[in-house]
């Protein structure tokens, strides 16, 4: 498989991209720094043991960026069967309270520039007959929770729009993956408590990449969050606003 | 709250991050898995953070030409070896968990079953980069700011954040050990075939009962290994296993002394009489406790500490029979007793093995656990002995000092490194008068 990946030099979206090169897919990562981005491309292919990884500088909130970058992932792999995202930012509810600034930053970034990568990235899925989209949404768009108001609301949605391209591409060979990852142990994570079900970056990797085979639209990792996120759904109002998660 | 693997905590928690560089510059300690057993990765009482090294875990080069590897630091020695294995390579020296990381290796510089003939990890690194206290980051190797690699190599993270490793891996012939084992009936028989066997055989290591007493003491089985050749090994690779694991923090009582005989007495029986030789995968060889998962929760609440020391060859082979008679003597129960001969030391200022006989025990923490502590350690001051301090909880500073003739120039360049004593760690605060 021919992927162009934005986001694998960090977290979960380094995790996934390490099981791909390992299985032998072909990866050409994307991302903001470049010196970053050239340490991952050694990693992945020192661990895959063959094959060359390329880079092209692509950051999320420079929306002018996109096709040079998504033309120098075509360019590079001569071809393109997958697009992973797994960039974003987060803050807590608290944080950005505090910060509109910050707040109006995960908005756009979250939810209209990641919209707008993805939007670069069927087309040319679509041109070339079809192909998969993997984005990471979250489960903080599943239900609007006290301490994650704005970026749940960013998050759901792009679980909307993932869930629409599914909906009208479908016919057309668009294979959309909308990855809800429950709380991961990440750095983006860093100094939060975990919870019960909290995720190791592995773990997730492996469920993810099983969806991606299986063109799954929806995969919740680890798995045990989608009967968490059913449970969560399904809580009155009431408790809700009582509720501190 | 934060432990080591003994799970005895203090205050404090970790920072994690992939960005090691952005990671160290204000932290006073690296932390990688959490394996050492006492103090040597918790933070000092005053600056309760440290900065977590895991995800920082990029392999930044391999040569297949000479096995040479530059990695980040946070890279565990478990990726490390599942990643290289298939293709011929494995870490030159391996301790008995694969839960680690390479930086973790360099600061405990830690030693395996080939000891005698390869050495510590120390050995086989070739360069290391650093943040040192001052905020700099520089590179230091065995030619080049020669003594700040002396003092890294073993020296407990307490001289400079190691940012990044070069290590030369070993060429293996097959992915598959040979295997041989052995009952061995007293303790000095058991040195004497720890040394016959260390000439023919690269792995060598020995389990010993140490609740038996008198003719029996020391009674155990000696374990020999050696990388299979290809026309003895099957094709393909081990599959990984998968691992059970303690759910949960047994009660105190689980551990005492009737428990551990029966263990120590099973362990032995089931062995057969004669020598059993097989063919085994590396991680069972290598890792057997990486097996159980959470094996550390067996010990209850309260947490226990591993003892290890180095008991020299001029000692003399009764000095062996002198510690297990005294441990035997003061009823410390392990279930765990770890004999392994040690070659000669390596360039680590603070390394711990020297040219004699290792014992490692694991004690439950009783009431008198400091009492026993303090009695080991004065045989083994008096023996010229020491002890390992990734394992260490609470041996005394005076102890320490006595045992350790190389403490004064290792703290020179320490000194030199960092003038105002900004990098330390709980054992550090404990062991060499830090401040707190």
């Amino acid at each position: 498989m021919k992927v162009a990946f934005l986001g694998a030099t960090r977290g979960m979206g380094r995790s996934l991209s390490r099981l791909m090169a390992a299985r032998g897919d072909e990866l050409f990562l994307l991302g903001r720094e470049p010196a970053g981005l050239e340490r991952s491309a050694r990693d992945l292919e020192a661990r895959a043991g063959r094959g060359s990884v390329g880079v092209a500088v692509c950051d999320l909130e420079q929306p002018a960026g996109f096709a040079a970058a998504l033309d120098a992932a075509e360019a590079g792999l001569g071809g393109l069967d997958a697009v992973v995202v797994t960039a974003g930012v987060f803050a807590t509810q608290d944080v950005l309270e505090q910060d509109p600034e910050r707040a109006r930053r995960i908005l756009e970034v979250d939810f209209t520039d990641t919209v707008t990568f993805c939007e670069h990235a069927r087309r040319r899925l679509l041109a070339r007959g079809g192909g998969t989209l993997v984005v990471f949404s979250s489960v903080a768009g599943e239900r609007a929770r006290k301490p994650v108001v704005l970026y749940g609301a960013a998050k759901a949605g792009l679980t909307r729009y993932l869930e629409g391209l599914d909906h009208r591409f479908h016919a057309q060979g668009l294979r959309t993956v909308c990855v809800k990852p429950g709380f991961v142990k990440t750095s983006m994570t860093d100094g939060l408590p975990a919870p019960p079900f909290a995720g190791e970056l592995d773990e997730v990797a492996r469920v993810v990449l099983r969806a991606i085979d299986r063109g799954q639209p929806v995969v919740y990792a680890p798995p045990i969050w989608r009967w968490v996120m059913l449970v969560v759904r399904a809580l009155p109002r009431s408790i809700m606003r009582r509720a501190g998660f | 709250m934060l432990c080591g693997w003994g799970r005895v905590p203090v205050a404090g928690r970790e920072v994690r991050s992939e960005d090691l560089e952005e990671l160290t510059r204000r932290a006073v300690l690296c932390r990688g898995l959490g394996r050492s057993y006492g103090d040597s990765s918790l933070p000092p009482p005053s600056h309760p953070v440290v900065a977590a090294t895991p995800l920082a875990d990029r392999i930044l080069s391999f040569d297949g030409a000479t096995g040479r590897l530059r990695a980040e630091a946070g890279l565990s020695l478990r990726a490390l070896n599942r990643t290289f294995l298939p293709r011929g390579f494995y870490a030159p020296v391996t301790p008995g968990t694969q839960l680690i990381t390479l930086g973790g290796m360099v600061a405990a510089d830690v030693h395996g079953k080939n000891h005698h003939r390869d050495g510590c990890f120390g050995a086989h690194v070739t360069r290391l980069r650093m943040r040192v206290a001052d905020g700099r980051i520089l590179e230091c190797s065995p030619e080049e700011e020669t003594e700040l690699f002396r003092a890294t190599v073993g020296g407990m993270g307490l001289t400079g954040h190691i940012l990044e490793v070069e290590c030369r891996l070993a060429r293996v012939p097959s992915t598959w050990i040979v295997a041989e084992s052995e009952r061995i009936h007293d303790v000095d028989r058991f040195i004497d075939g720890l040394k016959e066997a260390g000439v023919r055989w690269p792995y060598t290591m020995g389990w010993i009962d140490c609740l038996s007493r008198g003719s029996l003491l020391g009674r155990g089985i000696l374990m020999k290994g050696r990388w299979a050749e290809p026309d003895e090994a099957p094709p393909g690779l081990p599959r990984p296993r998968r691992r059970p694991s303690v759910p949960l923090v047994l009660p105190g009582w689980v551990i005492n002394r009737w428990t551990v005989r029966a263990f120590n007495a099973a362990f032995f029986r089931c062995h057969l009489p004669r020598v059993r030789r097989r063919l085994v995968d590396p991680e069972s060889f290598f890792y057997p406790l990486d097996a159980i998962g959470h094996w550390n929760r067996m010990y209850g609440p309260r947490g226990f500490t591993q003892y290890q020391c180095v008991l020299p060859e001029s000692a003399g082979r009764g000095a062996a029979r002198r510690f297990l008679e005294l441990l035997t003597r003061r009823g410390g129960a392990s279930m765990l007793c770890v004999i392994k001969d040690c070659g000669a030391e390596g360039i680590g200022l603070l390394s711990f093995p020297k040219p004699g006989i290792s014992i490692a025990l694991d004690i439950p923490i009783r009431d008198d656990t400091q009492d026993l502590v303090d009695a080991l350690n004065e045989l083994v001051v008096t023996e010229r002995g020491r002890i390992y301090l990734a394992k260490d909880q609470f041996t005394r500073p005076a102890h320490f000092r006595a045992m350790e003739p190389r403490l004064e120039e290792w703290t020179c360049i320490r000194r030199k490194w960092d003038p105002e004593g900004r990098l330390r760690s709980a054992q550090s605060v404990r062991l060499l008068a830090d401040r707190p």
